[in-house]
């Protein structure tokens, strides 16, 4: 039963580097449609990286990347990530802007949606992530986990085919992690297709349905949660997983 | 005649001022204004310009915004009044016919003020976190989209005591017009004073300009720095408990 017209979503053999600091050196990621998939690994290890390249915030310097098994290199980048819902770290919000135009936003501006049309919309996006009664507030006075659920809503609002979440709890007080975790997992279990980039490995054992552990610019390994948590093969995995479980 | 009396005669003679005073307000004040608040606005809309050549990808493009810049902002603002207003006089004249200096004036202010409140914009825009970028494009925003609607709107609100400070400057500078010949209708404040001053000998209608030179930029100072203040405080806003987070999830738990 799936909720959301989710896509699959496949990287090919991705190459990026900054300068002479070779990032990605040759990335392979399929996530089916209506999967989720973590990303896990020690930092630096070019996961935030992945991510803009795969919504081409960055261009890779080599590879290919395809929703639902085309490829969107020549597409205009502005149209694939309309395709594609990302959620950041420290939340970019808009702070110049209230809550349900954050949410708006887009709607209006993009989707050419009529003013109180994209505003009915966003409503009803804040209200699946329990924040409709903080419509008219600002951003800054929303606490860091109620400005990650906005944060959501705002890239649902797009209705995008795949979503990328890019640390979502790391900037958040551990009080206020259940909560971002609990919706994520709500879109996991709802059939959105999801890229997740996680320091929290009880999201990646218990919700993903495939892992991917990056170190150094490349996948070591990939698997399922059990495999990769209850059997991992690699001194490199091994060594992580001691270190952060 | 004393010394004290000899100064309280040449700064403080009411009888002088009063004289200037009508034709200060009804003549010299709506002129200081229309020339700093025309240019002001001007300034704005080429200055906005010049920030975003300014941070373009395009090096051409950044390269012309950096010498205009420099060219503008190391200048006299007596210098380029002159030259433009009694320089392009002439050649305004034949080519339109329009005698009014006005038009010069305005453009002289403005090709400095445009130099000015450029870098105020620039350095506003710059210091808008980059994820408000990232996050406008993520949702599928074009970059002068996500520029014009995200980026652009929280730099200049950033730098509006700045661009407070630039009208001020104006006030000051569109004094320098008086050097332009004008009618006696098209004198600013300054020029209203000084040719009062020259005729009566007496400095009294300088000292009534400065008063209401003053009287228009004390206000504007405060405004600057109350602004200044709200923003300080503006940051350390009250954080509420996350009250809802309890009621959203009922989907599972990581
Ligand atoms: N915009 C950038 N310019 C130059 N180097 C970058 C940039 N973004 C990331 N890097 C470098 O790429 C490497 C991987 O970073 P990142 O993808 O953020 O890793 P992770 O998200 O796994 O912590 C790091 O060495 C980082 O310094
Ligand atoms: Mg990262």
């Amino acid at each position: 039963m799936s909720e959301f017209k989710s896509g699959s979503l496949t990287a090919t053999n991705i190459h990026l580097a900054f300068g002479s600091n070779k990032v990605l050196r040759g990335i392979d990621l399929h996530v089916p449609q209506g999967t989720t998939a973590s990303v896990i690994g020690p930092s630096g290890s070019g996961k935030s990286t992945l991510l803009r390249v795969m919504n081409r915030l960055i261009e890779p310097d080599q590879g290919d990347i395809l929703l639902d098994e085309r490829s969107v290199l020549k597409d205009n980048p502005d149209e694939l990530r309309r395709r594609i819902g990302m959620v950041f770290q420290q939340f970019n919000l808009f702070p110049h802007k209230t809550v349900v135009d954050n949410v708006s936003l887009s709607l209006r501006k993009i989707r050419k949606m009529p003013k109180d049309q994209a505003h009915a919309k966003a409503m009803d996006q804040l209200e699946l992530v329990g924040l409709a009664h903080k419509a008219d507030a600002r951003p800054g006075n929303l606490s860091g986990g109620q400005q990650q659920r906005v944060a959501i809503a705002r890239a649902l609002a797009m209705e995008p085919e795949v979503m990328f979440f890019d640390e979502a709890t790391s900037a958040l007080d551990p009080e206020l992690v259940k909560g971002v975790l609990a919706l994520m997992t709500d879109l996991s279990k709802g059939g959105m297709t999801m890229v997740v980039v996680t320091h929290e490995m009880g999201f990646s054992r218990n919700v993903s349905d495939t892992v991917t552990f990056m170190d150094g610019g490349v996948v070591v390994e990939t698997g399922s949660p059990d495999e990769l948590f209850t059997a991992p093969k690699t001194d490199r995995l091994k060594g992580f997983l001691s270190d952060v479980l | 005649m004393d010394v004290l009396q000899q100064f309280l005669k040449t700064f403080f003679d009411w009888q002088a001022m009063g004289q200037v005073v009508p034709q200060m307000l009804t003549v010299g004040l709506p002129n200081t204004l229309i020339l700093a608040a025309s240019s002001a606005v001007l300034g704005c809309f080429f200055g906005l310009i010049l920030s975003v050549m300014g941070i373009a990808r395009n090096s051409a493009l950044r390269w012309i915004s950096r010498i205009y810049t420099d060219i503008f902002r190391g200048l006299p603002a007596i210098l380029v009044i002159v030259i433009i207003g009694i320089g392009l006089g002439p050649i305004l004249r034949q080519a339109t016919g329009i005698t009014n200096p006005f038009p010069l004036a305005i453009f002289a202010l403005t090709l400095m003020a445009a130099a000015y409140i450029g870098e105020i914009f620039r350095s506003g825009i710059q210091s808008v976190d980059r994820g408000q970028l990232e996050a406008a494009r993520a949702l599928g925003f074009s970059y002068g989209s996500a520029m014009l609607l995200v980026v652009i709107p929280q730099g200049i609100r950033r730098v509006l005591p700045a661009l407070v400070n630039q009208l001020i400057a104006l006030i000051k500078d569109s004094s320098l017009v008086y050097l332009l010949g004008v009618t006696a209708t098209q004198r600013e404040i300054y020029r209203v004073a000084n040719d009062s001053a020259a005729n009566s000998g007496n400095m009294s209608p300088l000292i009534a300009a400065g008063v209401l030179y003053l009287i228009l930029t004390i206000p504007l100072t405060h405004l600057v720095n109350y602004m200044d203040k709200r923003m300080r405080e503006g940051k350390a806003q009250k954080i509420e408990p996350d009250e809802a987070a309890a009621l959203v999830g009922k989907g599972g738990q990581a």
